[in-house]
């Protein structure tokens, strides 16, 4: 695209953020600060993660980007433009096709390889935040490995519901050393980060932190040994392709309270039904 | 310095401006040992505690701390995250205003195993036993595990308060004024209790009060302030039923008989 550099971001800029990543990759889960810049659209609508994918993007790159599973949400069809325009590259909506994707509070399904590089956009960078309102605090937290509170919070969940409550973006103990806020992606989605071959990255843009789990590093949920961490999900099947092992979004599809759950991720379960798999509903259209 | 004290002080000084708060102030406290500090408002009793347990430092004089391993550690040079994981674990600090050393919003059984948590405890049961045995301890009624702190009395937030600071069983306990703003028969009780506690536990306790009767049932020695001067000090029967000094012998004298 004439006027702008490749990617968007000049090239001072992507060195510096490229910078922060290689800190950021060197102490996994530590918060690394970075000088977000100003980008055509707001905070709030992933700025960060997409100065991330602008910094580490190439021309032989294969792009995906998802919006909570979804390749054809607006955000995501918008962003995926972006870069087709401001860098050129392919794009693709299969997983297994993308070399980088950047994801909106999910991770694939499909197991993510080594040569594959994943971004997260991240809201709220720190685990500690509703614990510990002083951010001194927490940074002086983080250095001491001093994150008794947030036990405390595992406890108060257990005494008061009997099981944790927290259902996303929960926290993770990276490299066993630094508490981590993994995104608001599902709890279910948890395991996937742990010993991940991808690399994986996190930016916060309005936060200006930048973070990041190398591969096959230990990722591991917080929790108690007598209510080890579970990850849920719907103890359903996706109506359209039948999956039982995917995360599922619950549709309402009529005003007398019919609910259809389908998978989240559309590019797992595009490429479920292209294989043949069928769901009820996926069924009971055929039959109609 | 003798061999067997837990923490010792010299010569500590400390003004707060032209205004002097500790003038040359020694201490000496031994194992299993309540030291009573008592003085009237501004004699610099909070400020000796303060610098005591490093969270003020003076401005000459040294304290050293004796570990459990039997090695000295001066208490200001020592690194933060160090004097910070003593503070959670080995010491422990009472204040006199309850809500201040406990989370208001953390329910009682969170309030008191935060610390073992904190030391690394990772079993939801043997976090609760011990909260559901410290709260007896503390004789706060075991159905209140689960209640959050705002639904408690002054007495027993203070006796939460001591539950929470003695779960990681301390070896030296800083006390400022556990028992001021509480009516005469709770401050009795938890006199008791503080009594009965130290004394099993083995606790050594630096005490800060203005109450003479507290220091005279609580604490083996006394150290009478002045003005930040340590004017008299001695075993508490001893300074009490004999006081030397002028302001000692005040201080006695203005205590009102029941």
């Amino acid at each position: 695209m004439r006027g702008y550099n490749f990617a968007y971001l000049d090239e001072q800029t992507k060195r510096m953020i490229r910078r922060a990543l290689l800190k950021a990759v060197a102490i996994p889960g530590y918060q690394i600060p970075f000088g977000s810049r100003e980008m055509p659209l707001p905070y709030g609508w992933g700025t960060g993660g997409i100065q991330v994918t602008a910094s580490v993007l190439g021309p032989d790159d294969v792009l995906k980007v998802i919006d909570q599973g979804a390749d054809d949400t607006t955000n995501a069809v918008s962003i995926r433009r972006f870069f087709a325009r401001t860098a050129g590259v392919r794009t693709t909506t299969r997983t297994t096709e993308a070399t980088l994707i950047q994801t909106r509070h999910r991770i694939p399904e499909t197991p993510l390889r080594e040569d594959q590089i994943i971004v997260y956009q991240v809201p709220q960078p720190e685990p500690l935040y509703r614990l510990e309102a002083s951010r001194a605090e927490t940074r002086r937290m983080h250095a001491l490995a001093e994150y008794g509170v947030m036990h405390v919070k595992l406890y108060e969940d257990i005494a008061r519901f009997g099981q944790v409550a927290i259902s996303y973006d929960y926290p993770v103990m990276v490299n066993r050393r630094y508490l981590m806020a993994p995104s608001p992606i599902p709890a279910f989605d948890n395991p996937k980060l742990h010993r991940m071959p991808a690399l994986q990255l996190f930016g916060a843009g309005r936060e200006k932190r930048i973070y990041a789990v190398p591969p096959y590093t230990d990722v591991r949920s917080l929790d108690f040994e007598d209510h080890p961490f579970r990850a849920g999900r719907a103890p359903r099947a996706c109506g359209l392709c039948g999956a039982v092992d995917s995360y599922l979004d619950e549709v309402v599809i009529d005003d007398r309270g019919q609910r259809l759950f389908v998978c989240s991720d559309t590019d797992y379960c595009a490429e479920r039904r292209a294989a043949g798999h069928v769901g009820a509903e996926g069924l009971a259209e055929a039959a109609e | 310095m003798t061999d067997e004290t837990l923490l010792s002080a010299r010569r500590l000084s400390l003004s707060f401006g032209t205004i002097p708060a500790l003038v040359r102030v020694d201490v000496d406290l031994w194992p299993g040992e309540m030291l009573a500090v008592v003085g009237e408002s501004g004699s610099g009793k909070t400020t000796l505690l303060n610098v005591l347990s490093g969270r003020l430092s003076p401005d000459s004089g040294t304290v050293w701390y004796r570990d459990p391993a039997g090695r000295l550690h001066d208490v200001h040079a020592m690194e933060a995250p160090l004097l910070r994981k003593l503070h959670r674990s080995d010491w422990g600090f009472v204040q006199q205003d309850p809500r201040e050393n406990l989370r208001m919003g953390v329910t009682a059984g969170g309030n008191v195993g935060e610390r073992l948590m904190a030391q690394g405890a990772r079993h939801y049961g043997n976090i609760r036993e011990a909260a559901l045995d410290w709260l007896t301890q503390v004789e706060i009624d075991a159905d209140r595990i689960d209640d959050l702190p705002r639904t408690f009395s002054g007495g027993m937030l203070q006796r939460l308060q001591i539950a929470r600071t003695l779960v990681t069983h301390p070896r030296l306990v800083f006390m400022d004024e556990p028992t001021g703003g509480l009516d005469v028969s709770v401050q009795a009780r938890l006199l008791d209790l503080i009594r009965t506690l130290v004394s099993r536990l083995k606790i050594a306790a630096v005490l800060v009060t203005h109450d003479i009767a507290v220091a005279r049932l609580l604490a083996h020695r006394i150290m009478v302030m002045q003005r930040g001067v340590v004017v008299e000090t001695g075993l508490t029967d001893q300074v009490l039923d004999d006081p030397q000094h002028a302001y000692t012998q005040l201080l006695v004298s203005s205590v009102l008989q029941a």
